[in-house]
Parts: C-alpha cells; sequence; structure tokens
C-alpha cells in the first residue's frame, strides 16, 4: 500500500497552540508521527541576561498562559533556596491555594478543550462555565484572572481576607456542585466512551520508559506526583497522587477529572490551616550558586534550573516544561491509530505549546 | 427523551445564563488591576517605577521632569504602583479601554517645586 504523508497543524481548528504534527499514513492508518516545534518561541529565558532576577519573576510568570503562578512559584522556590530564604507559613498556604486554583481551572479549560475535539460543544461550554468562577476569584483576590503575578522573593504579594475567604468556600460549593453535575456526562455518555476508551494506550512500563510526567503518567498506573516532595504547604495538608490503570485517552481523562474535586479538597484544606502571620519576609543579597526547583503543574512536573553568580542578572535559566517531556507519549500512541483518532489523543496529553517552546 | 425534559424546563424557568454585555457591564473587582495613573504634582521623578518594571514601558527623565509610559507595553503587574515612594502612582480597577493607535502617555511636571528640583541642579 502507498503511503500518504498528512501535514496536521500548526494552524488545525482543534489545537489552542501551533505544534505541526508529520503524519505518515497507509490507508486511513498513521504508521508514523513526527512533530515539528519552533512557531511560537520568544526567547524568554534569554531574557534572564537583561532583566535583574527580581523583575524575571514576571517573565516567567509568561511562560505559561495558563498555570502562570506555578512557574512563578517554581521560579521563587529555586531563588529562595538559593539565597537561604525561608518563606513564612501563611506565603506557603497561599501559594497552595493558588496553585490550586490554578490547577482546577487548567484541567476544566483541558476538560472543554477535549469535548471539543470530540464534537462535543455543548460540554465544552458547560466546562468552561465553571471555569469562570475559578477565574472571578483570581481577580477578586490577586486583581488579574490568568496571569495573577503573586509571588514574590519570600513570600507573597498579596493576601486573601477573611471575607474573601468565606466567598471563595461559598464559590467552590457553587464550583463542586456544578462539576458533581457532569460527572455522568464525562464518564459514562456514549460520545465520550466511543471516541476514547482504548484510544491511545500507554502501558505503566512504556509511560515509565518514554519519560513521561503528571496525569499522561499517572494514567497508566504510576504514581508519581511532585506535591509529594512537600514544596509549598503541601507537606501539611493530606495529598494523594489520583491514579488510574488503564493509560488510554479516557484514563487520562478521568485522572484530571478526578484532580479537578481533588483540587478543591486541597483547597479547602489549606484554607482550614491558614496561619497568621506575615505575608513575606524581605530577600537581601543576590543569589548565588545552582539550583534545580521542581513543582507539580496541571499538566506534570515542570523543572527550573536556576545559575547565578552574585550578581543582578542571573547567569542561566533553563526551564524544562511537562509538554516537552510528554511529546514522546505521541509518538508512541499515535502509530496504529486512525487518523479520525488524532485531535483526541494529542490531546489528551494536554499540550501546552508556548510553555514548550518559551 | 425525557432525561432532556427537565434541563429544557429548567433553562425556560431559570435566569439568563449569560450577560446581555453591551447593556449590562459587570463591575470591576474593587482591587483588580488596571490602568496606571500617575498624579504628576506629586511625582518627583525618582525612577523607582522605571527601575522596577519588568517589561520597561516606564521611562522617567528627573532633569526634565517628564515622565512617560507605553501602555501598550504594560502588562499590569502592578509593580510599579506598588514600589512608588510618593504614592502619585496608583493602579485603577478599571480596564483600559480598546484604543485604534497605539500611543504613549507622556506627563511632564514642574520643576520649580521645591522637592522637584533635581540635585544637579540645585547645586546650580
Amino acid at each position: 500500500m502507498s503511503k500518504t504523508i498528512i501535514p496536521f497543524g500548526p494552524q488545525h481548528p482543534v489545537l489552542p497552540e501551533p505544534v505541526h504534527l508529520k503524519l505518515t499514513l497507509e490507508d486511513e492508518v498513521i504508521t508514523e508521527a513526527i512533530p515539528a516545534f519552533g512557531f511560537v518561541h520568544r526567547g524568554l529565558e534569554k531574557l534572564a541576561e537583561i532583566r535583574d532576577f527580581h523583575q524575571m519573576i514576571y517573565v516567567v510568570e509568561r511562560i505559561c498562559g495558563i498555570c502562570s503562578m506555578i512557574h512563578a512559584m517554581c521560579y521563587c522556590q529555586g531563588i529562595e533556596e538559593l539565597m537561604g530564604i525561608e518563606v513564612p507559613p501563611r506565603a506557603r498556604f497561599l501559594r497552595v491555594i493558588w496553585s490550586e486554583l490554578h490547577r482546577i481551572h487548567s484541567h476544566l479549560l483541558w476538560l472543554g478543550l477535549f469535548a471539543d475535539s470530540f464534537g462535543f460543544e455543548s460540554l465544552f461550554m458547560q466546562c468552561w462555565k465553571i471555569r469562570e468562577k475559578i477565574l472571578d476569584i483570581d481577580e477578586a483576590t490577586t486583581g488579574n484572572r490568568i496571569i495573577i503575578s503573586v509571588c514574590v522573593i519570600g513570600g507573597m504579594r498579596k493576601d486573601i481576607s477573611p471575607e474573601h475567604v468565606n466567598w471563595i468556600l461559598s464559590e467552590l460549593k457553587d464550583v463542586e456542585r456544578e462539576i458533581k453535575r457532569l460527572e455522568t456526562t464525562i464518564m459514562t455518555d456514549y460520545t465520550v466512551m466511543k471516541r476514547t476508551v482504548g484510544k491511545g494506550v500507554l502501558t505503566g512500563k512504556q509511560a515509565y520508559e518514554l519519560g513521561l510526567v503528571g496525569p499522561t503518567l499517572r494514567a497508566s498506573g504510576i504514581a508519581q506526583d511532585m506535591r509529594m516532595l512537600g514544596y509549598a504547604a503541601f507537606n501539611e495538608i493530606n495529598f494523594e497522587p489520583v491514579v488510574e490503570t488503564d493509560g488510554d485517552c479516557y484514563a487520562r481523562c478521568k485522572v484530571r477529572f478526578r484532580e479537578t474535586l481533588q483540587s478543591i479538597d486541597l483547597i479547602r484544606q489549606a484554607i482550614a490551616k491558614l496561619p497568621e502571620g506575615e505575608l513575606a519576609v524581605k530577600a537581601k543579597g543576590r543569589p548565588e550558586g545552582e539550583v534545580i526547583s521542581r513543582v507539580e503543574q496541571p499538566r506534570g512536573e515542570v523543572f527550573y534550573y536556576i545559575k547565578a553568580n552574585g550578581k543582578k542578572n542571573l547567569e542561566r535559566l533553563r526551564v524544562r516544561t511537562p509538554t516537552f517531556a510528554n511529546v514522546p507519549a505521541l509518538l508512541a500512541m499515535l502509530p496504529g491509530m486512525w487518523l479520525s483518532d488524532v485531535p483526541v489523543i494529542v490531546l489528551s496529553i494536554d499540550p501546552c505549546i508556548s510553555c514548550t517552546e518559551r | 427523551m425525557f432525561e432532556m425534559t427537565p434541563t429544557i424546563m429548567r433553562n425556560f424557568i431559570g435566569k439568563r445564563a449569560t450577560r446581555r454585555y453591551p447593556y449590562v457591564v459587570r463591575p470591576a473587582f474593587e482591587n483588580a488591576r488596571g490602568v496606571i495613573y500617575n498624579d504628576i504634582r506629586s511625582c518627583t521623578f525618582c525612577g523607582v517605577c522605571a527601575a522596577k518594571c519588568p517589561s520597561q514601558c516606564i521611562t522617567v527623565d528627573k532633569k526634565a521632569a517628564t515622565w512617560s509610559c507605553n501602555p501598550s507595553a504594560c502588562v499590569y503587574c502592578g509593580v510599579c504602583a506598588e514600589s512608588c515612594l510618593s504614592g502619585s502612582l496608583q493602579q485603577k480597577c478599571d480596564y483600559r479601554k480598546p484604543v485604534q493607535e497605539k500611543e504613549v502617555i507622556f506627563l511632564r511636571g514642574e520643576i520649580n517645586n521645591n522637592h522637584n528640583i533635581p540635585m544637579a541642579m540645585k547645586n546650580e
């Protein structure tokens, strides 16, 4: 049978961001997929040479337009480790609250896009409708909807007032109720099951060997989550990673759906334990040395390498984002699948291309 | 069909899911980060805002007593307003209106105020 090569992307209705896949097909079955990146490279790592290490917080936050706060938190953690700063307990709990709010809205965004990838438009609308409440919480507490700019070296810039705490809890109750209303649709609907069950299966061994991270890895039965490291205040709240064993698109969808509900629970725990006290300690001096900082993003583990030499600017800043680690999964999952399943499988790793290319 | 009926009925009776936007505008949250406003009369042209701005959209000339900001380059992080020593720079909660042409905010202060005189000029 002759081979056909089909370009998928960089502009494709199902892709939220530009990535190119060169698909080799035999009849309608994929035999090979080769990705190509480089459409949204902005050179943000290089900016570390001309912006000082305080200004870089706002630059790294703009690496991702969805989980921005978690990038800033990871960067601040690294610099704090270099400078030997201990973050006040209240700031650590606030970091948990805002990072989990980001996880909820990122997962809801993904659930919507995933529903859209198999043409379930009304589910897409419902997910994004719920997400709006989370963005309102972000805006009311910090001032911005997504790029909230609350992390500083040594703590946090903003606080959550007691009135806001009560309001957040009541909003979260609504959000939880509305997410649970979608549960039967997402978990049992014929359309969802037909398009996701058994598609793009990865065994636990394969997933581990490919070096996958985040929900893509956890859906294959491996309980690996950076939150288990106990950064911020995760060591003081009860946390168990969500794991599924099937390793297909449906399992990945289930992991993210359950994580959304888990994040609501984590926020409640953090709010219940939120201690009083100062928000930030003053960062004196300049960082020196090299450090690796890791946190869990909605898409998986993000990894920051920071090298500083006691000057205003950092010598090197390197970011390894979760999508970069998850792209090999695509190359293993796509061969043998039908062309019509490509959108669902590509979206099942939750690709964030602007993160990957920076 | 019977599964759908309660949802349809609820949608008939319930209130709208969306706001009728141009007619009904949601008021901004109290501490939303919107446009930057500089009260040039109390500005000391110290230049802290320009030094701290991560997108370098603010330029301050102490000698000429001018302050300019490129709102199209501003990322609305609020660092400048937070670090302003004289309290002249504020961030309002309203969003910036869309514009057809990019323009730079250029403000000129008075140099004859005592505290506004740059040190170099005082010596002269």
